[in-house]
């Protein structure tokens, strides 16, 4: 029996040491990058219903627009060779390029192209979720290499909608484009495991410069696998890393330091007691110490901000309003006497708890508060508990989120500020900042919007409408064998222009 | 037959049981998956639009009858957030978690019963004593931290396995089944210390009953003693336990999953509960019930097999 039990017990040794040495891939299958995800892409692989940040990063690689952004935020061409404004503005004539073929090996027709411009505007009667383009008139087919699309109004933000991953090409004959993604882009998709990975292959027809390395991987991770998958080599390479976790990496990682494109505040909103107090407002500005959260939450990293937008967006980029509110207590509790408030009050910061950074930010927060009088709660709850309480039902009083662009364009981060504005979860309201909004929708001039936007930031900034903080820095830890991974001003991965190293 | 009949409407029961408190739970907790799939660009419109489509605002009891018959039938809808069909969906993921929890129990049998047998056979000297210790500890810790210790030793130093590099079985079983290990064994762990106790004290009091010293007076010897009489009786006792434990497994490798990044049933559905998904959800949770009834009933039936005496 002994022996027996010996015996078992050695076999048993030995298969897991012989079978454990298996797993992983096989040397040599170089043209390979696994890139780690922290969610899976859960809304829809039709680009037209794509709304998460996280959705529309991944499938920038297999879709595009008529136009394209590239990392400097400038609009390119892509599926449409140039384009045309009328002298109205109005009309855009788009020029198709020859010779783009979809994935199943089509090429691109006019066609496609009305069908996929229609659809994402909602126009088709399927519901688009997104409506990219609900300013789209008509569109109209001119001839086999010509697309008129006509507006309802003047907009010149309209090619950089075009260039959007949400407003991309799709077949027309595609019925299923919700599992079976078809585009124009790079990579094309071949097959994915719910909660496990999305596998793509560079797409050999591409029109540009085609992809470097031949299978791409998505792989789902949870956050703290992220950094113990990299360490053990099962993944490549991942975006949006924070320093803490860096600091764990160790050796063996190129890390590309680069920032997020979000603007990260406390929001208030604007409508419940006190925050409807502009004073209330900017004694909570004047109480927060934006560097000191960096150094406690972020080991220092971080672009300290003033008002709703971030520093990628070069020409309407406003540094000198970063140091409007100086940390200055005394001037706070001065301001909230004023208000009413000598002994301060009670409110409730809702974080969303799957997002670390904010959670740590609303942390170091309570204590800057607590400075003034302030009693800050937190309340962290369930991401889905966040989007339906806060942002849809606007059931809150404070919020620590990080609030990106969905396009290339300022009103993609100022237009939330319009009184009416569907997006408004913060009930933000001056009649002043409507007026410069809907002026800034009719001017074509681009100085003259510019200047526009900058008012619009002044006001907001002014109004102390959030407790602005930082534009949050990111952090991509990448494999030592691969180069060329690429910033973009907006939230997306561009994996085509990765190679491995010489 | 009759005693299986009624075994099987129990289990029946439950199950509806079960999947009733589900469909009850989602309505309390906060949220919808229409908040999620719309994320930041919802509207009122859009939720009210969206709501309709899905058929969300039907009345609860009409929506569970129409799930129970649909899932009766075999058909467990369409996720919400991938598209696709259910059934597709955890077809791939459910020998994951099956073969997970099988090697598990494998593992659970092939170290504790000889080294329950062993114990008990040399109890009185040091190393048995040491094993006892021992056995204390890893009884004491959870498979989840187990699972977390044996990924930093063997994964990140050793480098034994690759953490993370999860290979699926359609790509290469050997791969797949070479990953499943050392998960197995976090969960296989503890459980195996449990059965190692009480196998032990279970042999030890069956060799103080009269029928031992019988057949040691009719000359045979201590092996023939333990393997021929002792063994036998004292197993009954462990197969209850083993049944509960592998029932219990089942539940155990969802938590283990997370850990190793294993993409079985326990991701999807904790996913799936967090994205209000609940087609997925739901079947998932009536899965799990069925499996779990099945094995319980299973252990009955095997009462019976091995002690006829018991009949209800």
């Amino acid at each position: 029996m002994r022996k027996r039990l010996l015996l078992i017990l050695t076999v048993l040794l030995t298969l897991t040491i012989a079978l454990g040495g298996c797993s992983g891939r096989k040397a040599g299958d170089s043209s390979k990058i696994v890139v780690g995800i922290p969610q899976d892409l859960e809304d829809s692989l039709d680009p037209h219903k794509a709304t998460a940040a996280g959705t529309r990063e991944v499938l920038f690689n297999v879709y595009e627009g008529l136009l394209k952004p590239d990392e400097n935020g400038d609009l390119i061409p892509a599926v449409a060779k140039e384009y045309e404004v009328s002298d109205d503005g109005f009309t855009y004539k788009f020029i198709l390029r020859e010779g783009v073929k979809f994935h199943d090996g089509t090429p691109v027709t006019a066609e496609d192209v009305k069908y996929s411009l229609e659809k994402s505007a909602g126009m088709t009667g399927e519901e688009t979720l997104i409506a990219a383009f609900s300013n789209i008139k008509e569109v109209n087919i001119v001839s086999d290499s010509e697309v008129d699309v006509v507006l309802k109004e003047n907009d010149v933000d309209f090619p950089a909608y075009a260039a959007s991953v949400n407003a991309s090409i799709i077949p027309k004959a595609n019925t299923a484009s919700d599992t079976n993604p078809i585009g124009t882009g790079p990579y094309k998709y071949v097959s994915r495991s719910p909660q496990e990975n999305i596998i793509m292959e560079s797409f050999d027809d591409y029109w540009g410069e085609k992809a470097s390395i031949k299978n791409l991987e998505f792989k789902i991770e949870s956050g703290d696998s992220m950094i113990m998958d990299l360490k053990g080599g099962s993944i490549d390479m991942c975006a949006r890393i924070s320093a803490t976790q860096i600091a764990q990496l160790g050796d063996g990682f190129d890390i590309h330091e680069g920032s997020m494109n979000l603007v990260q505040a406390l929001y208030l909103n604007n409508k419940v007691k006190p925050f409807d107090d502009v004073r209330v407002r900017q004694a909570m500005c004047y109480a927060t110490d934006t560097q000191e959260i960096l150094d406690l939450a972020f080991e220092g990293y971080g672009s300290p901000i003033g008002s709703q937008m971030f520093p990628s967006f070069g020409k309407y980029y406003m540094p000198e309003l970063e140091n409007k509110y100086p940390v200055d207590v005394e001037k706070a509790k001065k301001l909230l006497a004023d208000a009413g408030y000598p002994d301060g009050f009670d409110m409730t910061i809702t974080v969303p708890s799957n997002y670390i950074p904010h959670v740590d930010t609303a942390q170091v927060l309570v204590e800057q508060l607590k400075k003034v009088g302030i009693k800050a709660t937190i309340d962290q709850v369930e991401w889905n508990t966040w989007l339906s309480d806060v942002y849809t039902g606007r059931k809150f009083e404070s919020t620590v989120i990080g609030v990106d662009a969905s396009s290339l364009t300022a009103d993609a981060l100022l237009g939330r500020f319009y009184s009416s504005a569907d997006n408004n979860f913060t009930n933000y309201s001056n009649p002043e900042y409507d007026k410069l909004y809907e002026e800034s929708r009719k001017t074509l001039d681009d100085d003259k919007r510019t200047e526009l936007y900058k008012q619009m930031e002044t006001l907001l900034a002014e109004d102390a409408a959030n407790v602005y903080i930082q534009d949050m820095a990111e952090f991509v830890p990448m494999n030592k064998k691969f180069e060329g991974y690429t910033f973009y001003p907006l939230y997306v991965q561009d994996i085509a222009k990765i190679k491995i190293k010489e | 037959m009759k005693y299986i009949g009624k075994k099987l409407a129990t289990m029946l029961i439950t199950v509806l049981i079960v999947t009733m408190l589900v469909f009850l739970a989602f309505r309390v907790i906060p949220g919808d998956p229409v908040s999620n799939m719309l994320g930041t660009s919802a509207t009122e419109e859009k939720v009210a639009n969206l709501r309709e489509q899905l058929g969300l605002n039907r009345p609860l009891p009409v929506r569970y009858i129409e799930w129970v018959r649909d899932f009766f039938f075999g058909d467990m809808g369409k996720s919400y957030t991938y598209g696709m069909s259910v059934k597709s969906m955890l077809a791939s993921k459910i020998p994951i978690t099956i073969t997970l929890t099988v090697m598990s129990f494998i593992l659970v049998v092939l170290i504790s019963i000889p080294l329950g047998i062993y114990c008990a056979k040399h109890e009185d000297k040091w190393y048995s004593k040491a094993i006892d210790v021992i056995n204390q500890i890893t009884m004491s810790v959870p498979s989840f931290f187990v699972g977390m210790i044996i990924t930093y030793i063997f994964g990140l130093v050793l480098r034994w396995f690759r953490p993370g590099a999860f290979v699926n079985y359609k790509t290469s079983v050997v791969g797949f089944l070479g990953y499943l290990i050392f998960p197995a064994i976090s969960i296989a762990l503890p459980k195996a210390a449990m059965t190692v106790k009480l196998l032990k004290s279970s042999v030890l009091k069956e060799g103080k009953l009269d029928y031992v010293r019988t057949a040691y007076s009719r000359g045979n010897s201590t092996d023939q003693v333990l393997y021929k009489h002792v063994f036998k009786n004292a197993l009954i006792p462990v197969i209850t336990f083993l049944g509960v434990t592998l029932a219990d497994m089942v539940a155990g490798s969802i938590i283990v999953e997370q850990v190793f990044s294993i993409p079985g049933l326990g991701r999807l559905l904790i996913t799936s509960i967090s994205t209000r998904d609940y087609p997925v959800a739901q079947a998932i949770i009536a899965i799990i019930a069925c499996i779990v009834i099945f094995i319980n009933f299973m252990v009955d039936i095997l009462y019976k097999v091995i002690d006829p005496r018991i009949s209800k």
